[in-house]
Order: structure tokens, then C-alpha cells, then sequence
């Protein structure tokens, strides 16, 4: 054996370098301080100091009895490109760190040099599974600087298309969640059920992921003819099939025993934390925009808000799927009241003229031609405007200096925020647990780094 | 108008804003305790924290105590027990923006401090860890700060220039 040559790879220094973890990674436990050590290891209630739990993770672990590896940005259970850095004692997490901006584009930095008119495009980019909600959160900060009424009508159709979003939005959640847990079918059948919402987007928007159909002083086109034939069947197909989930997860002893009971969260650690949306309500705090906060129309449709007693990874499955059918109970609301009228303000300064009108009419001309190539000057002044989407609080900030461009455009992604809860609900967990924690907080990436 | 809460440190200048939020400008010493108050006084939750670079828009609208600085921090409070939102506007500062870190009171601060820092450059004292989360680390620099280059593709036509 011992003329048999053994290769050792030679490892350069700069390959080394290259890979080598800087500040933003996880670091050994004697190069972090106490501080952000207790914030890695998920204890957050520090109202009284820093507080861990002696019995779920010691401190005085030693570097050497553990292991940090990387997870992503390319792994498929991350949704994208989320990289997770785990401390790992065998198969149980220590510590968990996000480490994110893989899909930063510097979104809020371009929203400064479009105007108003054009903002829409680069808003709804962000969370790419509810475009909607992006729209609308902005559309409904511009009003309101701008002071403008909505009509009815507009009104009602936002909500209509922005609920249709939160069950798409849900669905491919359960699509993905399933596919994390190895339920392949409901990936399939979330997929599909998600195409008859896309059709519809398609028809109304002529789009079907970036609509860019909410806009500043209404929305961009009426509901195409026969629409409400379409979302009827929307409505009963999905609200049929979302029995068919039931039976073939929420009974199934496999997908229960990975989801019950993992990865809990109390309402106190999620409200320190920032959290909202699904992960908050299934905490049992019955917080949600729609009913508390009402915007639109919402204080006119009937609808329950779903909460979760435990704040684990089943009442978060839960709650998603049950807003899916309280989402569908709206559309129907939507379907029997929608008023008739003008699906956008008729305010010149803010809508363009129709197509017709510009052939014939100076003003309707020069109205189309100063909107769209220096845009409607927006009052100087501030605004915070806040809507719930599938995810959570969706805030936009706009400072505006009195131009046709949003002095500062900030977005408050509730992925973004939500994305803090991960280190505390993996604490503890197994590597198999990990991902299905990833998957129950549904980090949408292009909202997180924007 | 909602009222200040009651354990608030004295001097803070109030407005109240377009979206019926009441806006407090508290300085920056009077930041944290100001903060605290309102968590005291049931804002439960953090929803927002971001920065604001006002270099090119000095003239805003502030009342008349307050000094006005280039860099200013706004955080968005929310109560889920009254049902209503404040904002906290503090004023950071020109040359080295710096505020206290919200992270003892609101741990979900932290990310939205960081991202603070890495696009604006705004330091936060007592940050467990205060280093860029967007933007790569060897980074130079602050996207968002109003003289930041936004570079350009000149794309269309052959002489003109571009949007800066």
C-alpha cells in the first residue's frame, strides 16, 4: 500500500479567501458577542435583560462540539435564494442567521427616478406571488397625498382582484409547502388551481404575474366582459377543491406529525419581533389590517379573521388554507355587490384620457402627453398607508418633495421582517424541521431584499 | 389628535401628519425614552423603521423647534390594543448620522436598522450587529443617500445624457 500515491487536494489561498465568512456571516460563538449571540440563538425578550432558556440551548457550548454549515442561496427548499447559516450539534440547529440581498436590485432607489405613473411597474415586482398587494399599498399612499377619491367601483374591483391574489398567493404556498414535505401531488394540484386565477389576471390586466393593474386614481382597465361567470367558477372550483386539501393533508398522519407541534411561537416573541400576518394570528392574536385597521370596502363584506391557539407549523398550514376559503366568501361578496360605474377618478391630472378622446380633443391630447412624459406633480408631504397581504402588514412610506417623482419610496416587506422569527423557531429543531420552518414563514425573496 | 403618552420626556414636538398619524420629533437624546413611553403606553409592535436622506429637499414641513438635518430616521409604532399608529421622526444628523439602537425595546428593529445603515449609512448605537444585510460587505459606499451615482445604460440615443 505504500507505494499507492494518495492526492491531497491542494487548496489555494485564494479559494480560501473567496469562500471565507465575513461580518454578515454566522461566526464562531468566541468572535460573537453576547448580545448577538442571544439574538442567533432566538432569545428576543430582552425587556428584562438578555433572557435564554437554560433548558433549550446552552451557552457555554464549546466551538469545537459544533458545526456551521451553509444552507442555500440555491437550495431548493428556500424559495428562491434565502442562505441560511446553521450551527448544527449533529442534526439539531443551535444557531440560525439569514444572511440575504442575493435578489436586491435597489427597488426603492429606482422608484426615486420613475414618476408616479410608472412606480406601479416597479412595485409590483417586489413580492412577486401578490403584485396586487404591492399596487395597491402604493396607489393608496399616492391618493393619499394627492387627497383624491377612489370610486366605487374602483374600489370594489381592488378588492376584488387583491382577494383573488391572497388565494392565489395561498395557493402556491400550499403548492410549495407540500412539495418542502414531499407531498409532490399538492404541488401539483396547488399549481393548477393557481393557473384559473392567472387566467382571469390575464384577461382583466392582460397580464399574469406583474399586473400593474392597480394604479393611482383607480385601476388600469374594467373587468373584461362575463366576468362574473369567471370568478364564479373561480370561486367554486377552488372552494370545492380546498376539501380535497384537507383530505389529503390535514388528515394524513405523515404531514401532521411533521407540522404539529414544531417550531412554536408565542404571541409575545412575535410581537417583539415585528411579526405579522399568518405567523402573528396563529400565535391567537386576531390581527389583521382587513378588519382592524379597514381599508377599501372591507368594513362592508362579511368575513372571519382565522387564528391559531399554539403558533406552530399546523395552525400556520391551517390558517392559510382557511383564508383561502374566507377570501373566496369575499369574492362572492364582491360578485353581488360590485357597483356600477367608473373604474378610475376622473380627475385629468391623474388619469390619462381614454384612447378615443385623443384624436379629437387638444386638451385630452396634451393631458396624455404631460402625464406620461413628465408625470402628475404629487403635494409635498408624507405618508405611511398599510395593507395586509398574504404575508403580513405591507407598509409604504413616500416622502414626496411636490415633483412627479416619490422623494423616498419605502416599502415594508412583511417577509422582510417575518424573516427574524426564523432563528427562534428553528432553535432546537432538527435539519428537517428547519425546512419546513422556512416554508411556514413563506419568505417571498424579491419582497425581502427588494 | 392623540395625546402623548403620559411618561414622555418633555419638549417633543408633535404634527399631525396627512394620514392622521400623529407624528412626534423628538432630539435625539430624548429618542429612546420617547420610544419607551409609547411601548409603556401599549404600542406593542415596531412596524417600520427606515432612513430618509433630505439632502436635496431641505424646505419640508416640520415645526418650528426643530432643527432639520440631513439624515432622519422615521419609525412607524403600531398598537394593536387602541387600534392606532405614531410615527417617530428623529433628526440623525448631516455628516455622521447617528441614533440610538431601538433593538432593547423592539428586537424586530434589528434588520430594519441594518438595512438602515447599509443603504443610508446611519449608525445605530448598542446594534448587536451593525453590518451590511443588502448589499455586499465589501460594498463602498450608500445607495441610498441622494449623492450616490445611480450610474447609467446609455441605450437610446447616441448623444444624450443620461438621467444624471
Amino acid at each position: 500500500m505504500s507505494d499507492l500515491h494518495v492526492r491531497s487536494a491542494e487548496r489555494p489561498d485564494f479559494l480560501t479567501v473567496e469562500t471565507s465568512e465575513g461580518a454578515q456571516g454566522l461566526q464562531a460563538r468566541d468572535a460573537t458577542s453576547t448580545l448577538e449571540l442571544g439574538r442567533e440563538l432566538g432569545a428576543v425578550l430582552r425587556a428584562n435583560g438578555l433572557t435564554l432558556d437554560p433548558n433549550d440551548v446552552d451557552l457555554e457550548r464549546r466551538d469545537d462540539e459544533t458545526m456551521i454549515i451553509n444552507m442555500g442561496p440555491a437550495h431548493p427548499s428556500t424559495h428562491g435564494v434565502l442562505r441560511l447559516m446553521l450551527e448544527l450539534d449533529g442534526e439539531f440547529v443551535l444557531r440560525t442567521k439569514p444572511v440575504i440581498g442575493y435578489l436586491h436590485t435597489g427597488m426603492e432607489k429606482t422608484g426615486e427616478v420613475l414618476t408616479y405613473v410608472q412606480g406601479g411597474t416597479n412595485v409590483t415586482r417586489m413580492d412577486y406571488l401578490s403584485p396586487v398587494a404591492n399596487e395597491l399599498s402604493y396607489s393608496m399612499a399616492v391618493e393619499k397625498l394627492l387627497g383624491i377619491e377612489v370610486p366605487e367601483r374602483a374600489v370594489w374591483i381592488r378588492m376584488l382582484m387583491a382577494e383573488l391574489n391572497r388565494v392565489a398567493s395561498h395557493l402556491v404556498w400550499m403548492a410549495t409547502n407540500g412539495m418542502d414535505l414531499g407531498a409532490t401531488s399538492m404541488m401539483i394540484y396547488g399549481f393548477r388551481e393557481r393557473e384559473l386565477i392567472l387566467a382571469f389576471f390575464e384577461k382583466t390586466a392582460g397580464l399574469r404575474l406583474n399586473l400593474n393593474y392597480v394604479r393611482p386614481g383607480g385601476v388600469a382597465a374594467d373587468l373584461p366582459d362575463g366576468w362574473q361567470d369567471d370568478v364564479a367558477i373561480i370561486c367554486d372550483t377552488i372552494f370545492e377543491r380546498s376539501f380535497e386539501y384537507d383530505q389529503l393533508l390535514t388528515g394524513q398522519p405523515i404531514f401532521r406529525q411533521r407540522m404539529e407541534g414544531v417550531a412554536p411561537i408565542t404571541a409575545e416573541e412575535a410581537l417583539a419581533l415585528g411579526v405579522t400576518g399568518p405567523l402573528l394570528r396563529s400565535t391567537g392574536v386576531p390581527w389583521d389590517l382587513r378588519r382592524t385597521m379597514p381599508y377599501l370596502a372591507y368594513d362592508q363584506v362579511d368575513f372571519d379573521v382565522i387564528v391559531g391557539t399554539y403558533g406552530d407549523n399546523f395552525d400556520r398550514y391551517a390558517i392559510r388554507l382557511n383564508e383561502i376559503r374566507e377570501s373566496i366568501r369575499i369574492v362572492r361578496q364582491c360578485l353581488e355587490k360590485m357597483p356600477s360605474g367608473d373604474y378610475r377618478s376622473q380627475d385629468p391630472k391623474v388619469t390619462p384620457p381614454p384612447r378615443a378622446r385623443i384624436g379629437e380633443s387638444m386638451e385630452a391630447l396634451i393631458h396624455h402627453f404631460k402625464l406620461f412624459t413628465e408625470g402628475f406633480a404629487v403635494p409635498a408631504g408624507e405618508v405611511y398607508s398599510a395593507i395586509e397581504s398574504p404575508r403580513g402588514e405591507l407598509g409604504c412610506y413616500l416622502v414626496s418633495d411636490g415633483g412627479p417623482k416619490p422623494y423616498r419610496l419605502h416599502v415594508r416587506a412583511p417577509s422582510f421582517v417575518n424573516l427574524q422569527a426564523v432563528p427562534l423557531l428553528m432553535r432546537g429543531g432538527s435539519v428537517s424541521d428547519a425546512i419546513t420552518v422556512i416554508s411556514t414563514v413563506d419568505p417571498i425573496m424579491g419582497e425581502v431584499d427588494r | 389628535m392623540i395625546p402623548l403618552p403620559p411618561m414622555a420626556p418633555p419638549g417633543v414636538a408633535t404634527s399631525e401628519s396627512l394620514a392622521s398619524d400623529l407624528s412626534c420629533f423628538p432630539t435625539p437624546d430624548a429618542y429612546v425614552a420617547l420610544v419607551r413611553a409609547f411601548k409603556d403606553d401599549g404600542f406593542e409592535l415596531c412596524a417600520d423603521l427606515c432612513g430618509v436622506d433630505y439632502l436635496e429637499h431641505p424646505g419640508r414641513n416640520l415645526p418650528d423647534s426643530v432643527v432639520p438635518t440631513r439624515f432622519e430616521v422615521v419609525v412607524n409604532l403600531l398598537s394593536l390594543s387602541k387600534r392606532q399608529r405614531v410615527r417617530v421622526r428623529v433628526q440623525a444628523g448631516d455628516d455622521e448620522p447617528r441614533v440610538a439602537s431601538l433593538f432593547d425595546l423592539y428586537p424586530g428593529t434589528e434588520a430594519m436598522e441594518r438595512e438602515a445603515f447599509d443603504l443610508f449609512g446611519i449608525l445605530f448605537d448598542d446594534h448587536p450587529d451593525l453590518t451590511r444585510i443588502l448589499m455586499p460587505e465589501e460594498w463602498e459606499g450608500h445607495p441610498l443617500r441622494k449623492d450616490y451615482a445611480v450610474g447609467r445604460v446609455p441605450v437610446q440615443f447616441k448623444e444624450a445624457p443620461g438621467p444624471r
